[in-house]
């Protein structure tokens, strides 16, 4: 995102961006109106949700789904459809 | 080197050749086609190492101007009328990627109906795209022009592309005496190309074109009105280097007997000679009239106009395109320059030569007769059977 104390002259001519994997920096986040939540109860760790998503959004650690990439999720909902047990739900955002 | 006939195509083609660009992307749409096709030929006879490039349409063309400029090539195009209007999306991007490639515009009417011949309708479309705008007034300008572009454009401090305008079939295809420079003279002129983050330089990736979403765009468009502010003496200073050179000069706005004038005509490209010799006419008859040629209109020169026009009882403005519903385009930028000047002159409009209407001598006195006498309107229509 922008930092206000930049100005003009501080960006590179052209918006040419000057440095590689930058997109890592660039929260796409606060695009959601919808966002997954898991009931770690219901999951089975199958990771069925970290193979579908489009964002590369589900948290894996040592083999199991611990959560989702929130300022990465655009909130479209494919990991709850695709969940075998049911156990990702889609929330309105900011509730 | 002896003076040579060629057209204003073929002068430009010469040009590039002598430029010897790494890229020329080329598709034919006349008034403008003998350009490449020359150049063409150049390239086959292996008279210069140019990667030339058919496309399969303007939007193509242009397309393969940005790829080949962002990786780091001298590039240039050719193009007219409907072909700068499918041009027209890349044109902008062309311009806020900064990237200095060099076109030649053959101005032709736009369609419909449609028309091959000469007006400014196209160029003066793609005004607001970014590009820096020259207006030749012949051939041997077209040719001057081709070379100062490079030179223009490429300056570290500008990186801005540049559009050599000069008119379809009047200046394009008709052949002239033209003075040209040595091979070594114009290639030590241009220099070589520095590239600005080339793409191929793959020890320091780039990216070009990114998503520029509402909180970076507005800056960007600053840089490009910046860039643009400095034009101006930048295309003084290569007209300086290039009359050194050359022998011959080009400024922004070319004032033509106006210093004691009461009455004065603008225009761009070839009528701006025409002018000259109605001044001249109109000189011998005793009437207090000048002539100004708009060389350079994009940046707009609104100094220059001025420091021209100031104090000047009235101005006819000759636009060789039309904004339907409003005025001729270079009507209303000449007068709102002259409304900041302290003593502001009468502005009208005159429309000429639309679809390649040729204008003549007698019209063109009839300008100034109009201004004499006050017996003009606001915009008035030359030639046309009302």
């Amino acid at each position: 995102m922008s930092d206000p104390e930049k100005k003009y002259k501080d960006y590179p001519e052209g918006g040419v961006i000057d440095e590689a994997g930058s997109a890592r920096k660039y929260k796409t986040g606060d695009w959601r109106s919808q966002k997954p939540e898991v009931d770690k109860e219901k999951c089975i760790n199958c990771l069925w949700c970290w193979v579908y998503c489009p964002d590369n959004s589900i948290l894996v650690e040592e083999g199991k789904m611990v959560g989702f990439r929130y300022s990465h999720c655009k909130g479209c909902g494919i990991c709850a459809a695709e969940c075998p047990k049911k156990a990702i739900t889609m929330k309105k955002e900011g509730n | 080197m002896q003076p040579i006939a060629m057209n204003g195509d073929q002068a430009i083609a010469y040009a590039w050749k002598q430029v010897n660009p790494d890229v020329v992307a080329a598709y034919p749409i006349t008034p403008q086609t003998i350009i490449v096709e020359a150049f063409s030929e150049y390239v086959a006879d292996g008279l210069v190492d140019t990667e030339f490039v058919c496309a399969e349409s303007e939007h193509s063309a242009m397309s393969l101007c940005i790829g080949a400029a962002a990786g780091g090539a001298r590039t240039c195009t050719a193009t007219a009328s409907a072909g700068l209007a499918f041009m027209w999306e890349m044109l902008y991007i062309a311009a806020s990627m900064r990237l200095p490639i060099i076109m030649a515009v053959a101005n032709r009417a736009l369609s419909g109906p449609i028309n091959i011949h000469c007006d400014h309708s196209d160029t003066m479309g793609a005004r607001d795209s970014g590009w820096i705008q020259i207006y030749g007034e012949n051939a041997q300008e077209a040719y001057d022009n081709s070379i100062m572009a490079f030179k223009i454009g490429e300056h570290l401090d500008l990186r801005l592309p540049v559009m050599t305008n000069f008119d379809g079939f009047i200046t394009s295809h008709s052949l002239e005496n033209l003075s040209l420079l040595q091979d070594d003279d114009v290639k030590k002129f241009v220099g070589e190309f520095k590239a600005i983050r080339p793409l191929l330089d793959y020890r320091n990736p780039v990216t070009y074109g990114p998503f520029d979403p509402p909180d970076f765009y507005f800056e960007h468009k600053y840089q490009q009105v910046e860039a643009m502010s400095r034009a101006m003496p930048i295309i003084k200073k290569v007209a300086d280097e290039y009359a050194k050179l050359s022998g011959r000069f080009y400024d922004i706005v070319e004032p033509y007997r106006t210093e004691d004038a009461d009455f004065v005509a603008i225009a761009v490209g070839s009528t701006a000679g025409t002018l000259r010799s109605v001044v001249d006419e109109l000189r011998a008859e005793g009437k207090k009239v000048g002539s100004l040629k708009l060389r350079v209109f994009r940046p707009f020169p609104d100094k220059e106009i001025i420091e021209a026009l100031e104090g000047k009882k009235a101005v006819a403005v000759l636009d060789r395109a039309i904004s339907f519903g409003a005025t001729g385009p270079i009507f209303p930028e000449v007068r709102s320059a002259l409304f900041d000047a302290s003593e502001r002159p009468k502005v009208v409009n005159y429309i000429y030569g639309l679809g390649g209407r040729d204008v003549s001598i007698e019209e063109l006195k009839s300008v100034y007769n109009g201004l004499m006498t006050g017996r003009c309107d606001r915009v008035n229509y030359l030639g046309v059977r009302i």
